[in-house]
């Protein structure tokens, strides 16, 4: 039951990425862009937690820690960069 | 025989993974950007917390004892993902002047996203 679920979550994580990759290509503004950026680093930290439930590890957890801490860092340099022309003043 | 806690475990996978293709389909379908703001940022926010919440029972129930990581990156996604929507938000303020046109005034009276410091701001526009 919980393998399928596993594979469930999976499927619509991975159906929500290529939407991302979507909104990365078209999208107008590079505001959105940045957008999608920041929910792709979300839903690949979703991915990364549902291999550690199928695979039985909690070797994941770090990878999914850093993986929210350089993305919001990440998210907020190029908000910075584009409100300041600059990232450390 | 499935105990209760797997189809607990179960649900929870299911509810994330719903809510976040709902965020990102939102991010997809909407039409502007400040529309667009509210998929990413409340739906996705809800999937992840609910997946963390599947996986810190799947690891009670595997090893007998939670873990603390999850803890952590709930905190953490929590804590930053209205800061970095704030962020967002502004400097679509910012590059789009004919909005800036349209907002109402903010309580200094100074531009809801500008360059300089707020005060300075406010007060070469009254000199002005």
């Amino acid at each position: 039951m919980i393998a399928a679920a596993c594979i469930f979550a999976m499927i619509a994580i991975s159906a929500s990425l290529l939407m991302n990759v979507y909104r990365l290509i078209a999208g107008p503004d590079v505001t959105d862009r940045i957008l999608a950026l920041d929910t792709m680093v979300i839903n690949a930290i979703g991915l990364i937690v549902l291999a550690g439930i199928a695979f039985g590890t909690a070797m994941y957890f770090e990878a999914a820690l850093l993986f929210a801490m350089v993305g919001f860092v990440s998210t907020v340099a190029f908000c910075k960069f584009l409100l300041r022309g600059n990232v450390i003043e | 025989m499935t105990s209760f806690l797997e189809i607990v475990i179960a649900v929870f996978m299911v509810i994330g993974g719903i809510f976040l293709f709902i965020g990102s389909f939102g991010l997809a379908k909407l039409p502007d950007t400040m529309r667009r703001l509210h998929g990413p940022t409340k739906s996705t926010t809800l999937g992840i917390g609910s997946l963390l919440i599947a996986s810190m029972f799947y690891f009670a129930l595997l090893q007998q004892a939670a873990g603390i990581h999850e803890i952590l990156i709930t905190l953490f996604l929590f804590l930053t993902a209205p800061v970095s929507a704030n962020m967002i938000a502004k400097t679509h303020i910012f590059r789009n002047r004919n909005l800036q046109q349209t907002l109402p005034s903010d309580a200094s009276n100074s531009g809801w996203a500008v360059l300089t410091d707020p005060v300075t701001a406010r007060d070469s526009a009254g000199h002005a």
